[in-house]
């Protein structure tokens, strides 16, 4: 058998190295967690890598999975080998042309990295729900467990699938097996060769639709046939299984790995088996091993292929002694009498036993339960439960495991601390932020173990669920043996912690067995840092008698000129202490892999990093561990002591990093959750945080508006108010004409700020003798949070301004009002929050949002807090995900249900107003809510209403109570990304937009799929650099504006902040005021454009004066004024588009790999610039001529005809 | 009429140069400016402060952000083919270099030492004819002086000199104590031609906004004289040829800078302003003066008015216009 080559690479690269060789057409759309495989296949093909028939195979991103879905089928109509890559909400969308597929028996492989459909709640996180909704689709479903696994099955299912003629679907868990970094075999072109039959890709070809030799495909049957036709096809689904048996037995053959439809692993007289699908049978297998070693009589049968389920393979593979069976299955099937897999055992076992096939010496007791939804931790604890529940002579059915149920009581109940990890594996636990590069060495220090020592590797990161400031936690392993580990490092020999603020926030020791070492970047010396540690981590460390190093990383990569980026330098010390390699010969590797990796970043960062790298030892020390005694500073509270109930009872917890021990009984049963929740978490990640001089300070508010995270804030209050205020807290009297007599102050939450320093860039007040320094600056935060904290309490004490005092809704007048929206978990320097906030500014208090899933679904709603909050009153905005691609139809059905509310409270009003009163009923129907007195006086009248409904005792009364709110206006905002309003859901906007109703749709347009990563979308300017258009978009951006102008009766309006302030909060207030559909466009810069985002503003400047981004506001109410409805907001054109575009990375990294193409696209960028805005600029002339007024028509007699 | 001329090594057919600019940024421009007569073209400046620059910020910009959130491992596309460094100009070099027959001559714009003459050395694989160093550097650090930043610059000169082959010419700054002696130690340390002078960009206060924008205007032949006088200072004294670079819109200006002892004439502005067919009328109008005032060649006009030969050597050394009477010798 010929060596081949090691190497270490996660689930998906390996699954898609094999897809990619194996097919002519790849169809593709991102989502989470698959989205790497379509992006590398889109790379390779990018780069001319062949197939194994030495043809590039063509690679198309779609508009959605259900555009892949049908491309795909298209292209197996046509005879080509095709592929696709999905997962989830993905899978479920290319389900109808699945059933096509399958019912045209045609050989094809889905890869589906198998992941949570959204319920409760959306999770990108693992588990079988989304391929278990697939099972009656026809498609073959064979499962892989680890990555190795995942490469292999994939090789399988290809060659299985044209021998068999049925699709594949080819399954592996989301994260826990697609983004496990792992040594594998790499299979190579040779052994694919081997295993595809050319034979049989003849026959695929020779059936493809062809005009050479017409055929007719996809007709509508009748009750005649239709039954019997599709029984027809059942020879092949029966004959499955063995095809899928030859391709592993000749796959055997080649690589001498074996596999079986089912695996059994354990005692050969095993009398407790657990039967399950995936990663977790790697656990289960590895407790197996152990437990046999012990004496215990147990196994493990793991299912590979799940469709078609061949029960003989599936008796013959369990031992006969069985005397009992745990179904496991990683999906929930509420209502049905047990989940998939369980039921397909019990049917199976049942018919053997009609059959007289059982092969068991007795009956064996089966029970089923669940586990691992949404990657919840499956490891020893949890398997050694299900094992022990087995042992029972009334074993739990339908359990749970790996979580505590108090609420059904279906959990088993596990040992937390059971483990059985061998002392020949190192283990090792980093704890990192996102921006330091801890991951990113990490995957290069497995790399360097595993392709350079004999050692299996393993690497699995968890990752924040917030996008700024975002922490990780790196868990590696590395030993003499296949690492069937699937589950989080437990006991740890190795702990870093990368950020000395983690010791405050987190149990770093957690995982920390006795006698591992501790290492720590921190910036105190060696003989200082044991007395700056909290109690709690100076216990954990004597306690478990651990070694202490620390280092100052952030000195050492800052001379090296690498920023935080302190990655090298702490990979240089893991690999001094741990000794996996020789010193030496570590720091040869790492740098061979810096060179690698950073090759074409330059040859400064190289340099940067080489000099980070030789620096690195000699700034770290050893610090004697238990020389000093305990200091009493205990760890801080998660959240203030004056957190709601809720907040310290269940997020604490979660923020805590502990959610997994919240029991069932914590949660609110249907996903709904509280508002508002994001203020109890002080994260501190800022390391600046703007400072106030009021003396310089204009009031404009600038600063406020443009501040992603609402973490500055301007108020203006009643002197009355500010009487009272200690002499520190800053504030100036307010300079407004419509409201005297009152103070102002300029406050930053310091806790809650993220440093981008967007405040500071919009800010226009210079001081005169020093112009460097502005109304705010930027300041270090340590020194002064406590005292801006304080300041910040007091700020939120002072009473909020009269909304109806208001008299300009201007950029001054807007940031008065409080945010409804604050301290996301978006970005530093996000471009999108700042519109997001303005909106709750401006109706957050009757505002019902819609939100496509994307960045602002994830910011906006991803536990453990919530930044959508309310005020005083209690009124905030509400706010819901439904999907990606269906928003706007959401967001359409939520205004039908308030107009319908609305109109019952009518009906039911007219009807009571007798008992009400006829003059307030008038009143409360008539209402003028333009502006916020008129929705001031009515909530006063509704206010009225309530009180005299509970003196009604009648049914209407009651009714009328239940709608009585709906009286006021409410704002329906459908809020999205380009990636939904210009690809997935662009068939439900446009008809929303033709549907005439009064919704208003914020598209935050980054251009780019942000949330998956940077791939195209629609909206993706000509000439940018991005994923699934590397080389850059050949096509301009499509016109979503002009494309919503065309229906007339719509407002369309373009934006951007950094363009024109007061455009934005005219077009929002214009938007939200017409009634009808209306729909904003807002130019949000994004990290994905590749720049620091304290320049965002000036670029949306530069895209503003050069055409890229023209503003306007189309308005329909206009015509009625005689006048054109388009205005367009932006001044003649200056500056060069290729000056707009040479600012960011996106358009730079096309000028660097092709300059002639570069100008290419910015002479077409900006010969396309000149002619949108002429084309405006002439629209803005045309007056809409309107129909002559019809004279009275006469009164005509019944039954004459004219 | 012969308007020949040697400089750094080449026989030129004229001494009109297309001086290092955005000109030769355009392979058209490039192709038009041949055919124009351009008898050489030098390239605008590979800037290593910029190269540096750009591959730092992109990297904290681009790669600070992956890693972070489990939905996204990265935010952009890892192409193979892109590599931030000196490639982009490289590449354009030879593009030029495939392109024209004249010699071609890539310019540097350096500050540090290192990477700087990694950069020659690779200039030099990709083709270039010569190398033109623009070593000016703002000497702003009240700590250094005037003496360590000639030393630095003269050791980036020896330094390029030692590893490549290629004819070196280095454009200098006219803020130098003392220029003469500069220059002639920039000849000893390798310089084959000096280029007087460089031009920078220049900062402006906006007094409403209280900012200070940098600006770089087109030049005026008005810049000319501080060139003519440096140039007639060095004319015949220093090992090196020398050209002029700044201020030439003219052929008179052509001619006087060639009399004060200059063997190559750049053009800029005047280029950019008239387009590249200008370099046609400037030589033709050269060639009519040089006819019309009875000169046969560009050789024996050459340096005919620098110091050593001119009728007046007083107005080139006083800075201060001094009465007849006061130049009277005791």
């Amino acid at each position: 058998m010929p060596a081949r080559r090691m190497i270490t690479v996660d689930g998906n690269e390996g699954v898609a190295a094999v897809a990619h060789r194996l097919s002519e057409v790849i169809a593709i759309y991102p989502i989470t967690p698959s989205s790497s495989m379509g992006e590398l296949s889109d790379a390779w093909s990018a780069y001319g890598k062949t197939n194994i028939w030495g043809r590039v195979p063509e690679v198309v991103e779609m508009q959605s999975e259900g555009g892949a879905a049908g491309a795909v089928h298209g292209a197996l109509q046509a005879g080509a080998l095709s592929t696709t890559f999905t997962a989830s909400q993905g899978l479920l969308l290319m389900i109808p042309n699945m059933y096509k597929i399958a019912g045209e028996l045609t050989p094809f492989v889905m890869h589906v990295a198998a992941r949570t459909l959204a319920t409760h709640a959306l999770s990108i996180f693992g588990d079988h729900s989304d391929v278990m909704a697939c099972r009656q689709t026809g498609f073959a479903m064979l499962c892989s467990g680890s990555v190795q696994e995942a490469q292999d099955m994939a090789a399988i299912a290809h060659c299985a699938t044209l021998n068999a003629r049925l699709p594949f679907l080819h399954f592996f868990d989301g994260f826990r097996t697609s983004h496990e970094v792992a040594k594998i075999e790499e299979l190579s072109n040779e052994d694919l060769l081997a295993m595809v039959d050319e034979a049989r890709i003849l026959e695929h070809r020779a059936r493809s639709l062809s005009p050479d030799r017409p055929e007719i495909r996809g007709t509508a049957q009748n009750p005649d046939v239709f039954f019997q036709a599709r029984e027809a096809a059942n020879l092949f689904h029966d004959a499955c299984p063995g095809h899928v048996k030859d391709a592993m037995e000749r796959f055997a053959k080649l690589t001498g790995r074996s596999y079986k439809l089912f695996d059994y692993a354990g005692h050969p007289e095993a009398e407790r088996v657990i039967v399950l699908m995936g990663s977790g049978a790697e656990a289960v297998h590895e407790l197996v091993d152990w437990m046999v070693a012990r004496g215990e009589k147990v196994g493990v049968l793991k299912v590979r292929l799940f469709r078609p389920f061949a029960t003989a393979d599936f008796l013959h593979a369990l031992p006969r002694t069985v005397k009992s069976l745990a179904i496991l299955d990683r999906t929930k099937e509420p209502g049905a009498t047990g989940e998939p897999l369980y039921q397909d055992i019990i049917t199976a076992l049942r018919e053997a036993e009609e059959n007289g096939d059982s092969p068991f010496a007795a009956r064996p007791k089966v029970v089923g339960g669940r586990y691992g939804l949404s990657s919840k931790e499956f490891g020893p604890p949890a398997i050694k439960a299900v094992f022990d529940n087995l042992k029972a002579d009334k074993p739990k059915n339908h359990f749970t495991v790996g979580i505590v149920d108090d609420v059904t009581h279906l959990s088993l109940a596990m040992d937390n601390d059971f483990d059985i990890e061998p002392d020949d594996v190192v283990r090792a636990v980093f704890y990192g932020l996102g921006a330091d590069g801890t991951v990113g060495a990490n995957k290069n220090s497995i790399k360097i173990i595993g392709e350079e020592t004999p050692n299996f590797a393993q690497g699995y990161f968890v990752y924040d669920s917030k996008k700024s400031g975002a922490s990780t936690i790196s868990h590696l392993r590395f030993g003499p043996r296949p690492i069937r580990s699937t589950y989080l490092v437990r006991q740890a020999g190795f702990v870093a912690c990368h950020q000395p603020e983690f010791v405050e926030k987190f149990d770093v020791l957690e995982t920390a067995k006795p006698g591992a070492t501790f290492l720590l970047n921190t910036p105190w010396d060696a003989d200082k840092v044991w007395d700056t540690l909290p109690r709690e981590l100076q216990e954990g460390l004597v306690e478990r008698r651990m070694k202490l190093y620390v280092i100052d990383a952030v000195k050492v990569a800052g001379d090296a000129g690498l920023g935080g980026r302190i990655n090298t330098v702490m990979q240089v010390c893991f690999f001094a202490l741990s000794g996996v390699l020789p010193r030496e010969q570590a720091i040869e590797e790492i740098k061979h892999a810096i060179e690698k990796t950073y090759s074409k970043r330059g040859a400064e960062i190289v340099k940067r990093n080489f000099a980070a790298v030789d620096a690195a030892l000699a700034h770290m020390h050893e610090v004697k561990v238990g020389d000093r005694g305990l200091t009493n500073r205990r760890r801080p509270s998660i959240v203030s002591e004056n957190a709601p109930e809720f907040v310290k009872r269940v997020e604490a917890v979660m923020l805590a990093g502990k959610g997994d021990l919240l029991p069932v009984s914590a949660f609110p049963i249907d996903g709904t959750w509280p508002v508002g929740t994001t203020q109890w978490e002080k994260r501190n990640i800022a390391l600046e945080i703007p400072v106030w001089d009021p003396k310089i300070c204009i009031q404009c508010n600038y600063c406020a508006f443009v501040c992603p995270h609402a973490a500055i804030r301007t108020k203006a209050y009643p002197n009355a108010a500010a009487a009272s205020l200690a002499d520190d807290f800053l504030r100036v009297p307010f300079k407004s004409n419509d409201i005297p007599d009152h103070a102002y102050t300029v406050q930053v939450a310091p806790e809650d700020c993220t440093g981008c320093g967007l405040c500071v860039a919009a800010c226009p007040a210079k001081d005169k003798t020093n112009p460097r320094h502005k109304a705010i600056d930027m300041t270090p935060q340590r020194p002064i949070r406590e005292l801006e904290a304080k300041r910040f309490e007091t700020f939120l004490g002072l009473p909020e301004i009269d909304r109806t005092a208001i008299k300009r809704m201007d950029v001054k007048g807007s940031q008065l009002l409080q945010p409804l929206f604050e301290f996301s978990g978006a970005c530093t320097g996000c471009g999108e929050t700042p519109y997001v906030k303005l909106l709750s500014q401006l109706f957050g208090d009757r505002t019902v949002v819609a939100n496509a899933t994307g960045c602002s679904s994830i910011y906006g709603g991803n536990l453990p807090t919530t930044p959508w909050a309310a005020n005083k009153d209690g009124r905030g905005t509400a706010w819901a995900n439904s999907l990606f691609e269906d928003n706007a139809e959401f967001g359409l059905g939520l205004r039908l249900a308030l107009d319908s509310r609305k109109r019952t409270a009518e009906q039911l009003l007219k009807r009571l107003s007798p008992e009400i009163g006829e003059e307030l009923a008038k009143a409360l129907l008539d209402a003028d809510m333009s502006g916020e007195a008129g929705i001031a006086e009515q909530r006063l009248r509704v206010k009225a209403l309530r009180d005299k409904l509970k003196g009604l005792k009648t049914p209407d009364a009651r009714a009328l109570e239940s709608v009585v709110d709906d009286l006021v206006k409410k704002s329906v905002w459908i809020v999205g990304g380009d990636g939904w309003a210009y690809d997935i859901g662009f068939g439900g906007l446009d008809h929303v937009l033709a549907s005439g109703r009064n919704v208003n749709i914020l598209v935050l347009d980054t251009e780019v799929y942000s949330n998956t990563g940077g791939q195209a979308s629609k909206a993706t300017p000509m000439g940018a650099s991005a994923k699934f258009a590397e080389a850059g978009k050949d096509l301009g951006k499509k016109d979503l504006g002009l494309l919503a102008m065309t229906y007339g009766n719509a407002y369309v309006a373009r934006v951007a902040m950094g363009g024109k302030m007061q455009q934005t909060v005219q077009a929002f207030l214009e938007a939200e005021a017409f009634d009808g559909p209306s729909l904003i466009i807002a130019y949000s810069h994004c990290i994905a454009h590749g720049y620091d985002m304290v320049h965002g503003l000036d670029q949306q400047k530069l895209a503003c004066e050069t055409g890229v981004w023209p503003l306007f506001r189309f308005d329909p109410r206009r015509v009625a004024a005689g006048l054109p409805p388009l205005l367009v907001d932006s001044p003649p054109r200056k500056g060069k588009v290729a000056d707009y575009m040479r600012n960011e990375s996106r358009f730079r990294m096309v000028e660097r790999m092709d300059p002639e193409r570069f100008k290419r696209f910015a002479k077409a960028s900006e010969k396309a610039a000149a002619q949108r805005f002429s084309v405006y600029e002439q629209l803005a002339g045309l007056k809409v001529a309107l129909p002559p007024a019809e004279p009275e028509a006469a009164p005509v007699a019944a039954g004459k005809k004219e | 009429m012969d308007l020949k001329t040697h400089y750094l090594g080449f026989d030129l057919a004229h001494p009109f140069i297309p001086g290092a600019s955005p000109l030769c940024d355009d392979l058209d421009t490039v192709k038009r400016l041949e055919d124009a007569g351009a008898p050489a073209l030098i390239l605008r400046s590979l800037f290593e402060e910029q190269i540096v620059r750009e591959q730092v910020s992109t990297f904290l910009h681009t790669e600070t952000h992956g890693e972070s959130f489990a939905e996204a491992m990265t935010y952009f596309p890892a192409p193979q083919s892109f590599v931030l460094g000196p490639d982009e100009y490289l590449d354009h070099l030879r593009q030029v270099k495939r392109s024209v027959s004249v010699p071609v001559i890539a310019s540097l714009n350096g500050v540090n030492p290192g990477a700087w003459i990694d950069h020659g050395k690779l200039l030099e694989q990709a083709g270039a004819d010569a190398i033109e160093l623009n070593v000016y550097r703002l000497a702003t650090d009240l700590d250094t002086d005037g003496a360590a930043v000639e030393e630095a610059t003269l050791k980036m000169i020896r330094d390029l000199r030692a590893a490549v082959k290629l004819p070196l010419a280095v454009k200098l700054s006219p803020f130098y104590s003392a220029p003469a002696h500069f220059g002639a130690q920039c000849a000893r340390a390798g310089a084959s031609a000096l280029v007087l002078f460089n031009r920078f960009y220049q900062p402006d206060v906006d007094p409403v906004a209280l900012e200070v924008k940098r600006e770089l205007h087109l030049s005026t032949s008005e810049e000319l004289p501080l060139r003519l006088r440096w140039l007639a200072i060095l004319s015949g004294r220093v090992f090196a040829d020398l050209a002029v670079s700044g201020g030439v819109h003219t052929a008179v200006d052509g001619v006087k800078s060639i009399m004060c002892g200059a063997s190559a004439v750049q053009v800029v502005s005047a280029l950019l302003k008239h387009g590249p067919d200008y370099l046609r009328e400037l030589t033709v109008s050269f060639e009519r003066w040089l006819e019309e005032h009875e000169w046969n060649s560009v050789a024996e006009m050459r340096g005919n008015l620098g110091l050593e030969r001119c009728p007046d050597p007083a107005v080139y050394e006083r800075a201060n216009y001094m009465l007849m009477l006061q130049s009277w010798k005791a």
